[in-house]
């Protein structure tokens, strides 16, 4: 709990929801009997509704992006080092929305929501859920708020594969696309990690085939593991050397057991039983899905800047050196395509010794880049 | 906003209005910045050093972080009209591939350097026998980024051994003008040459 709240943070926060009732067919071709997005607004909508920012959030993400929820929070939201007053994403220049997305499990409509047409939790009967499907509802909320265009579109990971399909699917309703950490589709290798992470879940044998819901349990040891897979590959191998090196715990000598012994083994158990808590296996399963379906490419014979082709935003690409799960080559893939396609593109290469995690750290370079570039985003606004 | 440096005045002229430009090395981005408020240039420039690619995004220009020793393989063929390397070619690795690959990506390139046969370097390293430290050549021998400097001489053998035209040519004294001394005795009383090249003989 913070003593007090301080002065460049947005605050208490609250988050809010709104139910769209028309069906929505989804790119799978299945149809969805209306939904529930969670979302959370920082900061004002000025007169001209010209300042408006969109926050697309990764994997583990959800909408609390800043602030808190109440005085006797932990934690304020997962991108505290970049949204609020005086910060890069200034809430005293932006209106700040961060929307959740459908399938996952923090309040929008997903897997462990009703099914209208049973009264049961969906389960893996949820339809499957993509990118674009994402984009389109993110499209209806910012009807719903009365945004035709966005001065711009964030995220990282995850997140800026959203951003890029906004840019694709919407161009005049975005001034500015910034692409955090994210790649134009992921590589096999990124694939197959998130195989065995559903298949650590999946094999579980508490999953009862996702309905586990109605067992009155949860696939506890799948989601720890998929959770501790993820995070050894969004950190580097230095980050992790220079965080635990091979200290044992509370220095203690070796067990000659199987117990933890080193303070890496203590630490990613602790994040996998605390993700446990916070997140719904199946959502897991559906959002892991959409990184690897999307694949805007695959639509124009694999390229790129075809694909591109519609995108009016400027763009700003941002990658870190240490970053391999989400590594600078993919993120140079982006920018490459971008100036084939003829798009306004900048973009910067973050020396960050966190990998895949320094999008949301507060690095420096980082911050100063995003300031930057927004500073300017907000003077075109107001102009 | 004050004058455009000499040096990049004439670059700027060189340039077509509404044309597409790549700027490598731009630092802060003086040049794109003037080109695109002046001339309609669109352009992006391409700089490595951290806290110029944050000025030039603070000035709205579209910046590409990347190290020019890397190549210009993500540019694609002809994919602007020019591109300009201003007093960054002594600094490169591999400076007659970098400018190779400038006449691949642009119709036209722009190649700005220091004279390292200028007559105060020639005389610092022939007569006083020590590294040149000019205005124009302000390092060190221990702490300059420049490790390929050549003469107006030395530029003009490189462009004829791999075909590259030189359209058109201008040198500059250290306070980046011309005169008759220059036009004369160019690689002597030069401080600054700036070329613009096209591939091809000429």
């Amino acid at each position: 709990m913070p003593a007090v709240i301080p002065t460049d943070s947005v605050g208490l926060v609250h988050a809010q929801t709104v139910d769209f009732s028309d069906p929505l067919t989804l790119e799978c071709g299945r149809t969805l009997p209306g939904y529930t997005l969670a979302y959370e607004t920082y900061g004002a909508l000025n007169s001209a509704r010209s300042n408006a920012i969109l926050i697309c959030h990764a994997l583990s993400g959800d909408h609390h992006a800043a602030g808190y929820h109440s005085l006797e929070d932990r934690k304020p939201g997962w991108w505290e080092t970049m949204i609020g007053p005086g910060k890069p994403i200034d809430s005293e220049r932006f209106f700040i929305v961060c929307s959740n997305f459908i399938g996952s499990c923090r309040g929008s409509t997903g897997p462990a929501s009703i099914n209208p047409a049973t009264g049961e939790p969906w389960g893996l009967d949820f339809p499957m859920v993509t990118v674009r499907d994402w984009v389109r509802t993110q499209a209806a909320l910012a009807d719903h708020l009365g945004i035709a265009q966005w001065a711009a579109v964030i995220g990282g990971s995850l997140g800026g594969m959203q951003v890029l399909e906004w840019a694709m699917l919407y161009p005049e309703r975005l001034r500015h696309a910034v692409v955090i950490a994210a790649a134009p589709r992921l590589t096999a290798q990124n694939i197959a990690f998130n195989e065995v992470c559903r298949q650590a879940i999946m094999t579980d044998p508490d999953f009862h085939e996702g309905r586990y819901y109605a067992h009155g349990t949860k696939p506890r040891r799948g989601l720890a593991l998929a959770r501790m897979i993820g995070h050894i590959t969004y950190l580097s191998d230095d980050a992790m050397r220079a965080k635990f090196g091979r200290d044992t715990r509370n220095g203690k000598a070796f067990s000659f057991g199987f117990d933890v012994d080193f303070e890496v083994e203590s630490y990613l158990r602790y994040q996998g039983s605390r993700f446990v808590e916070q997140f719904d296996a199946n959502s897991y399963l559906y959002i892991t899905k959409a990184l690897d379906y999307f694949d805007p490419a695959a639509a124009h014979g694999g390229d790129l800047a075809v694909a591109f082709a519609p995108i009016r935003a400027s763009v700003l690409v941002i990658s870190f050196s240490t970053d391999w799960r989400f590594s600078p080559e993919r993120s140079r893939e982006i920018v490459q395509a971008l100036y084939r396609a003829g798009r306004e593109v900048s973009y910067a290469e973050i020396e960050a010794a966190h990998g895949h995690d320094s999008f949301l750290l507060a690095v420096p370079q980082y911050l100063e880049v995003m300031s930057a570039y927004l500073q300017r985003v907000a003077e075109e606004g107001r102009a | 906003m004050s004058a455009l440096r000499p040096d990049l005045a004439v670059i700027a002229q060189w340039i077509e209005p509404g044309s597409r430009v790549l700027d490598l090395g731009c630092g802060e981005g003086e040049l794109l910045d003037y080109l695109r408020r002046e001339k309609g240039v669109t352009g992006y420039g391409v700089e490595l050093e951290d806290s110029r690619v944050v000025a030039a995004l603070r000035r709205g220009l579209p910046v590409i972080q990347q190290d020019l020793d890397a190549g210009l393989r993500q540019f694609a063929d002809g994919s602007v009209d020019t591109v300009v390397l201003s007093l960054t070619l002594q600094a490169v690795r591999y400076p007659r591939e970098l400018l190779l690959e400038m006449l691949r990506v642009g119709r036209e390139g722009i190649v700005t350097f220091p004279n390292m046969g200028h007559w105060q370097a020639r005389w610092q390293l022939g007569v006083a026998g020590h590294m040149p430290v000019t205005d124009a050549l302000p390092h060190h021998w221990y702490d300059t980024p420049n490790i390929h400097l050549c003469t107006i001489r030395d530029f003009d053998a490189l462009c004829r051994a791999n075909g590259i035209a030189v359209r058109q040519r201008v040198v500059l004294d250290d306070r980046r003008r011309s005169n008759w001394a220059i036009r004369l005795l160019p690689n002597l009383f030069g401080e600054v040459a700036l070329y613009r090249c096209t591939r091809g003989t000429g």
